[in-house]
Order: structure tokens, then sequence, then C-alpha cells
């Protein structure tokens, strides 16, 4: 019954079916993945978008480069390669499983042409004699014999780790357990963001997806600190946090420490610390040239205020301690930006223990207004990482299998020996499923033993 | 004596080897191919010592960790893995001449770090200052290792089966008579390669579960993981390749030498040329 539907169907199994497939799946896989490492992913930088054309930024976007392993086509390929390891496995396992689970026990002529270890010992003894011997001797040099009678011909074999066939199904089982467990993180759990300011306590979090979520439960930030080496080079950043349940502290989580490489976990939820910042004000008086009508002005860190003269301003950039960048000056110093009314811009610092730069600065532009840094205010924020993943646990499992299926793959094998006597002839023949040479060793070995053994017995 | 003493005897070591072994592939004196292993394994030794002892030395400034913290550790703690996957192979299978075509990749390593890395040994930052640094960085060059060895055995395997194709003047011409057959250079890249992935799955876990523990998410297409995925891609495509009728000998032989050179990229190339997560080596 070959219609032309069914036909259909086969050659698309066997096309599942096919190593070809597999290599050829790998190979692109490989390839394509190039090409989210070159493009930037998520949202690309200005600078980025600003050095390539518009037409080359459209054709990005329609084929979904800017967050390409998220993109139809290349999960489309994910799936190709699952159902490709699933119809291999579905092809060749019942043959694998009949090998573990029925074996060829008769030592027959075309198995024995079929194998490449054969060896023969020559031995006059009663067959019933010989058959004690090798069993004993086959239990104790390899592993416990079938032994089996036709026609007067006695056979016997022996297997060790026939399991092992199977190791290379649970590698793939492995792959497709990982895939599960990554479908049910994207599924059930999110990855969000949240800044908090000392003192502070939010339940909310922004996610990803830039959607707002409750956490169920509060979080404050008691205290934000950075360590740094004698070299200046940061050592710790470290976040203190309680977690409060209806505005109430909860015991185990009070004052817990959180820094990088050390994350605070409650109710399946994870916080990481990701980044930090000064949210405090910076503080300015600023007057004419002459000095006359000062006022105090604050800038947030984030934002820009006005002054009288309709300019506006922000801090780029502040500093305890200018001498660090500037020998000769000490005390604070900021470096700021100021939007003049008529549109220009420029960036220059002012001090706090320098007035008189201050206003060398502006009498050199003209026109005023004189600014004095006053210094600032520290508030420090935290930016935490929050994370949940009931995915997580299936991939390790995944991993697991994969790394013991890898090796009971690569590093062990399925060996076998028969064993028939058969008119004052031993024939001994073996097979390994993998790493022929050291089972030719092993072979030999055998052999070697078995007709000393054998020779030993007849003398009385 | 000092760790920076013992690199540099180690570099010296593995270049006296190298050229030994080239002397010895030229000359098929016996004796020349014992004198390059052994300098090989003597160089090897200086540098097992100089590593621990580079890694007291931290101890001793203050900042102790173990010495695999940037490009200048890295590309020595490569190196290292080389040699020592090299004599792994050298004492199980004795196929000695593969060192021509090994040690040269050593000595590349320990020469670049020797002469155009900064050596001195600063604290870790805080992003590396975890145990999971030290699982994931030891699997990682093990595997690293394991394809470099592979890819030179490729190499041997592409000339020795371009000479007999081109020539059929048998065992004949010079320096090739002294390579494996070439069967056997085909089952030397594969043990090489089965030693290399598993090696690189445990690398990549590693780094999965660090990324998990230290930012809440265990793969994120950074580049690096990216690369490192697109390596292991390959080698898998390499392993069923010789399942598949067609893709042994020569294909295979390019396989691992593709494997290998997207493995550099994977270590240099990324942090060279492209940005994210895994900066050190930068700038
Ligand atoms: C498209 C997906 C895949 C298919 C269809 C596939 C199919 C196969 C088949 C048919 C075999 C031979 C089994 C036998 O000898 O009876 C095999 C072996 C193997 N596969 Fe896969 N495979 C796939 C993906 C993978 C992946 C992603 C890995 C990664 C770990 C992998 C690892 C292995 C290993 C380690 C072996 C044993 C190779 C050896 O013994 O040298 N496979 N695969």
């Amino acid at each position: 019954m070959t219609t032309p539907k069914r036909d259909f169907l086969h050659s698309l199994w066997d096309f599942f079916c096919s190593l070809k497939l597999t290599m050829f799946l790998l190979i692109s896989l490989a390839v394509i993945s190039i090409i989210g490492t070159v493009i930037p992913q998520g949202i690309p930088p200005q600078e980025y978008l600003a050095e390539i054309s518009p037409a080359k930024i459209k054709l990005y976007k329609t084929l979904g480069f800017f967050d390409m392993y998220h993109s139809w086509w290349f999960i489309l390929l994910l799936y190709l390669l699952t159902v490709n390891l699933i119809a291999c496995s579905i092809k060749r396992l019942p043959h694998i499983w009949k090998i573990i689970t029925e074996p060829v026990t008769l030592l027959g002529e075309s198995l024995e042409r079929s194998l490449a270890n054969v060896a023969t010992i020559k031995s006059p003894d009663e067959p019933a004699a010989l058959k004690e011997q090798i069993v004993t001797f086959l239990t104790a040099e390899f592993a416990a014999p079938v032994v089996t009678e036709v026609d007067g011909a006695w056979h016997f074999f022996a297997q060790k780790t026939p399991w092992c066939r199977l190791s290379v199904y649970f590698v793939h089982l492995s792959v497709i357990i990982i895939f599960i467990g990554s479908l049910i993180g994207s599924l059930f759990g999110y990855k969000g963001f949240v800044n908090i300011l000392e003192g502070e306590t939010v339940s909310k979090v922004m996610l990803r997806s830039e959607k707002e979520l409750d956490l169920g439960f509060s979080l404050r930030l008691e205290q934000f600190s950075v360590a740094k080496y004698a070299n200046g080079a940061p050592k710790e950043f470290k976040s203190i946090l309680t977690v409060l349940e209806n505005g109430k502290p909860v015991p185990d989580y009070t004052n817990a420490r959180v820094i990088v490489n050390d994350p605070l976990t409650y109710k399946g939820i994870t916080f990481y610390q990701s980044s930090y910042g000064n949210a405090g004000n910076y503080f300015f008086t600023v007057s004419d040239l002459d000095g006359k009508n000062p006022v105090a002005i604050a800038v947030a860190s984030q934002s820009s205020a006005n002054l009288p003269d309709g300019s506006s301003m922000h801090v780029l950039e502040a500093t305890k301690d200018i001498s660090q960048f500037s020998p000769g000056l000490s005390g604070p110093a900021a470096q700021v930006e100021l939007h003049t009314a008529d549109g220009k811009t420029e960036s220059f610092v002012v001090y706090a223990n320098h007035p008189e730069l201050n206003i060398q600065h502006a009498q050199q532009h003209g026109a005023g207004p004189v600014i004095h840094y006053k210094g600032a205010e520290e508030r420090m924020y935290t930016g935490l990482q929050v994370a949940k993943d009931p995915g997580v646990e299936v991939v390790w499992l995944g991993c697991l299998l994969m790394v013991v299926g890898i090796y009971a793959a690569f590093f062990m094998s399925h060996r076998r020996i028969w064993v028939r006597i058969q008119g004052g002839i031993v024939t001994v023949c073996g097979n390994a499923s993998k790493n022929q040479s050291a089972f030719l060793q092993t072979f030999e070995g055998l052999v070697e033993r078995l007709g000393t053994a054998l020779a030993k017995e007849k003398q009385p | 004596m000092t760790s920076s003493l013992l690199f540099n005897i180690t570099t010296f070591a593995y270049l006296i080897s190298m050229l030994a072994f080239f002397a010895f592939l030229a000359s098929r004196a016996k004796l020349l191919g014992t004198a390059a292993i052994v300098v090989a394994y003597v160089g090897l030794l200086a540098q097992t010592v100089a590593i621990a002892l580079r890694w007291k030395e931290s101890y001793d400034m203050g900042v102790g960790h173990a010495p695999l913290s940037n490009l200048y550790e890295s590309v020595v703690f490569f190196s290292w893995t080389i040699v020592l996957i090299y004599a792994l192979l050298d004492i199980k299978y004795k196929y000695r001449v593969i060192g021509a075509f090994v040690m040269p990749f050593a000595l590349l390593g320990m020469a670049w770090a020797q002469l155009g890395m900064n050596n001195a040994i600063e604290p870790l930052v805080p992003a590396l200052q975890s145990n999971w640094l030290l699982y994931h960085v030891i699997t990682c060059f093990l595997g690293y290792a394991a394809f470099a060895v592979a890819c030179g055995i490729s190499i041997m395997y592409l000339i020795k089966a371009r000479s007999e194709d081109s020539a059929d003047k048998p065992a004949g011409s010079g320096l090739l008579t002294m390579f494996p057959p070439v069967k056997v250079l085909d089952d030397l890249n594969y043990r090489a390669i089965m030693i290399g992935f598993p090696l690189l799955t445990l690398g990549i876990i590693t780094g999965a579960a660090w990324a998990n523990y230290a930012w809440g998410t265990y793969w994120s297409w950074d580049p690096k993981e990216t690369w490192s995925l697109i390596v292991w891609f390959v080698y898998a495509a390499f392993l069923h390749a010789r399942i598949t009728k067609g893709w042994v000998g020569r294909r295979a032989a390019w396989l691992s030498i593709i494997g290998f050179a997207a493995t550099i990229f994977c270590y240099l190339g990324v942090n060279l040329l492209l940005s994210g997560l895994h900066s050190y080596g930068g700038k």
C-alpha cells in the first residue's frame, strides 16, 4: 500500500531520522549563533545605531537580529533539533534495547564470522568436564555466563555493562530535559530590577517586560557601602537588606548581607547585587558676577535644576577631594553642565574651596552666573537584580544527566564474550561496543589465561 | 626562587623541547625525541611549581586567590594544561612526534604571556570572588587544551593524508615516515576530543551554575557564553560525524581544526574584539 500520502510521511520520517540533518542543524546553529555575538542584543545603544545605516537597522529589526536568540527562526531550529533527536532515538532505541535485553547467547557460524576477536584452544577433554572449568573461569575473570547445550555443543555467553549502550540516549534525553527546564523558567519565572535608596522600603520591582510586579512583601535597604583595596580597585559592594512582611521585619531576614556573588533568596525570589549610586543632592550657591543675589540651589543627581537667569544645570560628576585630579587644589568639586538660556551648552568644574576660580571662570565667559559648589549629601542607593526561576532545578537535573551520560558513552563499553566447545575445540569470541584496542588486550589476556587454566587441569 | 623566574625557565624549556621535536622529525634520531619529551616534562614540572608559588605569593601579598584571574594568568594556565594533556596522551599512546605539533601551542602561550603581558599579581574584583571561578576555569581550560592537542593531531593528519594521496611512493619521503599512520591519527584525534568534550560540557555547566548563583540567570546569551556553545556545537557535530558515513578522516580533521579556531576565538577573540560580561582580559 504505497499511496503518495504515505510516501510523503515516510520520507518526512526518514528526513527527521537522518544524522545528516543532525550535522546540518548543529553546524547551522553554530554559524548562525555568531550573528548575535556581533550585533548587540536587546536595546541597541545609541552610538551603535548612529554607526549603521537606517536601511540596515530596518533589515536587522525585520529579521529579529536585535533579539535573535528569541527570534522565531532560531527557536524553530532548536525545535527541529529536538524533533530530530527524538526521531533518531525512536528509530534506534528498539534495536539497542534488543541487544541489551535479548542477547544472542549461542555462538553460531555467522556470528563468529562477524566478530573481530576470535581465538581457538584445542582440548581433548570431555565437554562436561570442560564446561565446569569454563564457567568457573568466566565467572572469576569476566562475568557469570549463560550456558546452553545445542546438539552436543556447549555455548557460553557472558557480558559486562550492557546498559551503557543506553548512555547516548540519556545524553540526548538530557538535552530535552534542559529545554523543558528553560521553558518552565520562561513561562513561570521572571527577571527584574529594583533600585532602593538607603532607608527606603520597596514592595514592587520593575520587570524586563517593563511591567511592575508586586513582590507580596517588602524590602528595606538599611545601608549600602563600597570597600576598596589599597590601590583603589573595588573590593566589595555590600547592601544590608531587611525583608518585611506586613511592615514587620522577618527575623531571619533582618540586616541580611548581599554582596556580589552572594545573593539573598526569600520565598523563591532572589536578589542580586548589581549596581549602586549616589542619589543625594548636590548643593550650590549661584550669584551674579559681583556676588549679589546669592541663591542656594540643590540639584538631584539624576535631574537638572533651573538657575535664576533662565539657564539650567546638572551634575556630571563630583568628588570630595579634587587634589587627586588637580594637584595644588583641594576640597570638594563638581563637574557641571550648563545649558544657557540662549541654547549654548558648556561643561566645567566648580569648587568649594576655591571661590576665586569660580569667579574667574564666570568672568572669562562674560556674564554670570557665578556658581560655587557647597558639597553633596550622601544618600546611596543599591541596584538589585531580581529573579525567580522555578525551572532551574530541572535544568540542573538535565546537566547532571548529560555529564554522567557523556562519561558513560565515552568511557564505558559493552563487552561480550562467547565460548563454544565443539569437537574438542574451544572457540572464544569477543566484542566491545567501544575502544576496540583496549578490548583486544583484555581479550588476548583472557584467552591466554584460559589456555593455561585448561592445560593445568589436564595434569593430574 | 620566585614564580616569575620559574615561568621564564618554563618558557625556555618549551622552546628547547619544540626545537628538539623539530630536529627529531628531521633526523629521526630516537635520542632527540626522548630529549624533547624529557625537556617538556621538566618545563611542565617547573610550571606546576611556578603556578603553586604564584598562588602562595598572592597570599603573602594579602590578596590571596587562585592564579586564574586575568589574561596573563589564564594564558599561562592554558599553556600548562596543553602540556599536561599532551603528557597524558604520550604516557598512554606513546606517539612522541605529536609533540612537534603540540609544543608550539604551549610555547606560543608562554612566550606571549612572558613577553607581552603585565604579570603583576592583582587583587580580585568582586565579580570574580567565588569558588566557582576555580571549577569553571579549570574545566574550561582542560577542555580547550584537549582541543589544542586534537588540532595539532588533525594538522598532522591532513599533511600525512595529502602526501599519501599525491605520492604513491610507499612510506618514503623523509619527515612523514615519523608520523603515525593516518588511521591512528584519526583515532587519536577522536580520543583527544573525547577528553575535551566532557570537560567543555562541565566548563559550560559550571559557568552556568556560577552565573545563576551570582546573577540569577544561568544563560544570558552574552557573547562568551554563546561562543562556548558554538564550540560545543562544532564538537558535537564532530562526534556525530563519526557515526555518519563519509564524515570521518579528512572532514573530521577539518572539523577539529575549525573547532579549535572557534575555541581560540571564544577564549581570546571575544575578550579582545567583542564586549560582554566576561570582561577580564579586555583593554
Ligand atoms: C539533532 C539532535 C541529535 C540527534 C538526532 C542525535 C543523534 C545521535 C545518534 C543517532 C547517535 C548514535 C547513537 C548510536 O550509536 O546508536 C548519537 C550519538 C551521540 N550523541 Fe547525539 N544527536 C543529537 C544531538 C546531540 C547533542 C546536542 C549532543 C550533545 C551532547 C549529543 C551527544 C551525543 C554523543 C556524546 C553521542 C555518542 C557519540 C560517540 O559515541 O562517539 N547528541 N547521537
